[in-house]
């Protein structure tokens, strides 16, 4: 069975470790920060100027002043803090975030990125991700193996606008856990009853199938 | 104490003009200065050029603007959930300079500090970085980006005080604190305006050094652009 959404982010959040701070894209990474086990110490960071963020408020309780990267109205838990946009990118340009989730459009078997413009089509912009991508040492993405047409996201070359070079080492898909190699692909995990040739045919770029792929654990 | 206080947005802003590049604090819609975009959206000026993070929604923020078609070109990092802002780039009515968003912010900063230009990796090998600079600082490519000039910042705070000292609230700081100062004028608008003395100077976010104009805004809307809350378990 592929995986849902939430499904993903269930698997992503057993990347996450104590004391790391995490930067979380908008889309499946947001939803991460709802299976991060309770016996860790986490803290959230989102790059519109916060960290420490906590759960969306209760109704009535919103406050138009408190939002995260993907404008949603959030709350924060005790420790947080608020700074401005500069110092917020000194955090992920200087690496002191520890693990970035994102998603993305298209990754390629050298760990190139593409999430941030269809040309002709849609343009909305690169928000954070380019700083992000460029400096985080520990990027995870989150996607769909492929795309409404059918098509792989996991390709030789992106074919969109890159957001970033050589800077992926983790994707993990509806169907598959991968680690991005020197030699493009390495299946890793597979979803509970996806078979490993399902994962082959999904995927375009290189892929090294070791004599042992095990169903994913959550 | 240098008194930075006018007495409306009208005293603040009246010397824009068409043409002009204007910085403005805000992400999404939290932090925007409502009130100035308001009274520019009133006063017509035109062909302007806009340094913020986004562009508004299409009958909020900077896309006030956009549907007068006041401005001319849009810098930003993020430019989504805006119809009308699409619209005019698709059709070339409107030009876009799309930087990545940690750029932009520093770019701010750069001219915050008189540092005229500054070295990052961000979009190095994507086409942020066409026909850039470039330099390998510890094995590593960056680009050489250069701090931005403007004739107004025009930023929003929570509290200030006569001497153009500003507190900003939660994450309604993002950009503004960086453009402060970032510009020929920095025009301040606050949520409350007290007398010299009633902030604790160790509390103060931006010195009022890097303000020259301040004044209250007369009425804060505060839309929240994506309202998102959870169900109170009995």
């Amino acid at each position: 069975m592929s995986l849902s959404k939430e499904q993903i982010a269930k698997r992503i959040a057993k990347e996450v470790k104590d004391g790391y701070y995490v930067n979380l894209g908008i889309g499946i990474p947001t939803l991460v920060a709802n299976y991060v086990r309770d016996d860790i110490s986490v803290e959230f960071q989102s790059e519109n100027g916060v960290l420490g963020m906590g759960p969306f408020p209760f109704e009535g309780e919103e406050d138009a002043d408190i939002i995260n990267a993907g404008k949603q109205t959030i709350t924060t838990l005790p420790g947080a803090s608020f700074f401005d946009s500069a110092l917020s990118f000194s955090m992920i340009r200087g690496k002191h975030v520890d693990l970035t989730i994102l998603g993305a459009m298209e990754v390629s078997d050298s760990g190139d990125i593409a999430n941030w413009k269809i040309p002709g089509k849609m343009v909305k912009g690169m928000g954070g991700a380019m700083d992000l991508v460029a400096s985080a040492e520990n990027i995870i993405v989150a996607m769909m193996h492929t795309n409404r047409e059918g098509e792989s996201k996991l390709l030789s070359d992106c074919s969109l606008p890159l957001t970033g070079v050589n800077c992926v080492k983790k994707v993990v898909t509806n169907l598959a856990v991968l680690e991005i190699t020197d030699n493009g692909f390495l299946l890793l995990e597979r979803a509970p009853g996806v078979s490993v040739d399902e994962i082959k045919a999904a995927t375009t770029g290189r892929l090294t199938v070791p004599s042992e792929v095990p169903e994913m654990m959550f | 104490m240098i008194n930075k206080t006018v007495a409306s947005v009208t005293d603040a802003l009246h010397d824009v003009t068409d043409g002009m590049t204007l910085m403005l604090g805000g992400f999404g819609l939290c932090g925007i200065p409502e009130n100035s975009i308001a009274f520019l959206s009133d006063k017509g000026v035109r062909d302007i050029t806009c340094i913020s993070n986004n562009a508004g929604v299409d009958d909020f923020g900077l896309g006030l603007l956009l549907q007068k078609h006041q401005i001319r070109k849009m810098i930003s990092s993020y430019v989504g959930e805006n119809d009308e802002f699409e619209r005019q780039m698709l059709s070339g009515e409107l030009e876009v300079e799309l930087i990545p968003q940690g750029t932009l912010a520093e770019r701010c900063r750069a001219a915050q500090a008189g540092i005229p230009a500054f070295y990052t990796p961000a979009g190095f090998g994507t086409e942020v970085g066409a026909g850039k600079e470039s330099r390998i600082f510890n094995g590593k490519p960056h680009l050489l980006e250069f701090a931005f000039q403007a004739d107004f910042a025009v930023v929003k705070a929570w509290k200030g005080d006569e001497a153009g000292n500003l507190i900003f609230k939660g994450t309604a700081r993002n950009f503004n604190p960086v453009m402060c100062g970032a510009a020929k004028v920095t025009v301040a608008e606050v949520e409350e305006l007290l007398p010299a003395g009633s902030l604790d100077p160790n509390e103060i976010h931006i010195p009022g050094i890097f303000v020259q104009r301040i004044f209250k805004g007369e009425r804060f809307e505060k839309r929240i652009e994506k309202r998102t809350t959870q169900k109170k378990e009995y």
